[in-house]
């Protein structure tokens, strides 16, 4: 526990955190995303994805058990992201209190100089789509339970969609840079590997905002209704 | 060419500077950057003023002494150049540029475009050595090396300690430079004892400096002038999780 403590002290300590919370984000939404793809199976595949997702596990641990862990990892590893990187930026701030008059970048891109901004935008995304799809608060005919009706309704307004698909947009850029450091920052990566892990990058922020975006775009089209 | 320069003056750490603006005339192309600043320089003292105070030592690219952030980028951004072997040729006739010194809180500025670079020399000082036997002198070669592993010790020994990356990193970080101090040593045979403590002591050393954390941006590899590459960051961060998850103190 000590040696946890003083790991994380360290920047590049809260730079694994970072990683290790990012990678499971990161393998969550790859989940996500493909379920997601069953409300191509119609309501019933939909609703009853939905169902197996409440009940999976059973009867060996009871209903919503698994749902549950999955949903206390996640905001573990949420928080735990948001923590490190806060304390992060403060310490990047910090390091410079005198700025250039003159900026230029190299090798900076779109992605890597906004890492910070997309967090926060999918920070309050995410707030807004647990309140949308989960708690059903900011969805204006939420049936709890009819998760295809759920999906199928909020579709219909193209704001709500145009919201989704900025969103997922703002996830694609977000991992553009995340996947690829991840494996930097826990020192997986050297000459050998660098192609690998950008290109995994690029196929994740590309496949991820396509997959994502397949479902709104699906139901605003009336393709799924 | 004529230039006209956004210098950063600075009397001294203790007082507030300000950019002051002077005309060049009749720069060579064939002229260095610094030997450009030696002209300048000159004129300054002919009318009486105070020549602009920046670091220089071996002007040949070796030594690392020289650095000045010009038009934003760390030794002027010419690949794989420190400022003194910088060319005016690499300039436009009529161009102004803007001189700024390092800038990071672990690089307090002590005159004009000289920062205090010992921070640095604190991270070395942390971990940057390895043991030796004492007495007789070894036999050449006695102690062998993969090709591949000697090979990147010795890019990540290029590293001369200029402190670009610092200046260049969006976050001021100078992971760089410790991940490349520790590169080189952990490559090799006789750095494997202290492998462990160096790099946590080194890193301690880094943080407690003042410097920022790396995100993987890539600004430090575009202007370091001896080009040491980003794995350098990658390697130090697994030694270190190594190390702290080993125990290894």
């Amino acid at each position: 526990m000590a040696a946890a403590v003083a790991l994380y002290r360290s920047s590049i300590g809260k730079k694994a955190v970072m990683a290790i919370t990012g990678f499971i984000g990161y393998g969550y939404v790859i989940l996500h995303m493909i379920g997601n793809l069953k409300v191509f199976e119609g309501p019933e595949g939909f609703n009853h994805y939905a169902e197996f997702l409440r009940t999976v596990g059973e009867p060996a641990v009871p209903e919503r058990t698994l749902l549950w862990v999955v949903r206390i990892v996640l905001l573990v590893a949420v928080s735990a992201h948001v923590i490190s990187a806060i304390q992060l930026t403060r310490q990047g701030i910090e390091s410079r209190p005198q700025g250039y008059k003159v900026k230029r970048r190299l090798r900076a891109n779109f992605a890597s100089m906004t890492l910070r901004w997309g967090g926060v935008a999918l920070f309050l995304f995410l707030i807004y789509h647990l309140m949308h799809f989960t708690f059903g608060n900011a969805h204006p005919t939420f049936i709890q339970g009819d998760a295809y009706h759920n999906v199928v309704s909020a579709f219909t307004n193209p704001l709500t969609v145009g919201i989704y698909l900025l969103a997922v947009a703002a996830l694609g850029v977000h991992l553009y840079h995340g996947v690829w450091s991840i494996f930097q920052t826990i020192g997986l990566n050297d000459e050998r590997t660098d192609a690998l892990w950008r290109g995994l990058s690029v196929v994740s922020a590309i496949g991820l905002f396509v997959g994502f975006s397949i479902v709104p775009v699906a139901v605003l089209t009336g393709l799924v209704r | 060419m004529n230039l006209t320069l956004q210098v950063w003056r600075q009397k001294n750490a203790a007082t507030p500077g300000k950019y002051v603006t002077y005309q060049l005339a009749d720069v060579s192309p064939d002229m260095s950057f610094l030997e450009m600043l030696d002209v300048l320089n000159q004129e300054l003292i002919l009318k009486g003023e105070e020549p602009i105070a920046f670091d220089h030592d071996c002007r040949e690219g070796i030594c690392g002494a020289c650095g000045v952030v010009i038009n934003g980028l760390a030794h002027g951004g010419q690949r794989g150049t420190t400022a003194c072997q910088l060319h005016m040729r690499h300039f436009k006739d009529g161009e102004t540029l803007t001189l700024e010194p390092w800038r990071a809180k672990a690089f307090p500025v002590i005159k004009d475009l000289i920062v205090d670079r010992s921070a640095l020399d604190r991270i070395i000082q942390a971990g940057g050595y390895v043991s030796v036997s004492a007495g007789g002198v070894p036999d050449a070669n006695t102690i062998a090396v993969p090709k591949e592993n000697a090979e990147k010790a010795m890019d990540a020994a290029a590293c001369i300690g200029c402190g670009a990356c610092v200046a260049a990193c969006p976050n001021a970080s100078a992971m760089l430079f410790t991940g490349a101090k520790i590169a080189h040593l952990g490559l090799l045979p006789q750095g494997q004892i202290e492998r462990g403590r160096r790099v946590i002591h080194m890193v301690e050393q880094m943080d407690e400096e003042g410097f920022g954390g790396c995100t993987n941006i890539g600004e430090c590899t575009a202007v370091c002038p001896k080009e040491i590459p980003l794995d350098v960051i990658a390697r130090m961060n697994r030694d270190l999780l190594v190390a702290k998850i080993t125990g290894a103190s």
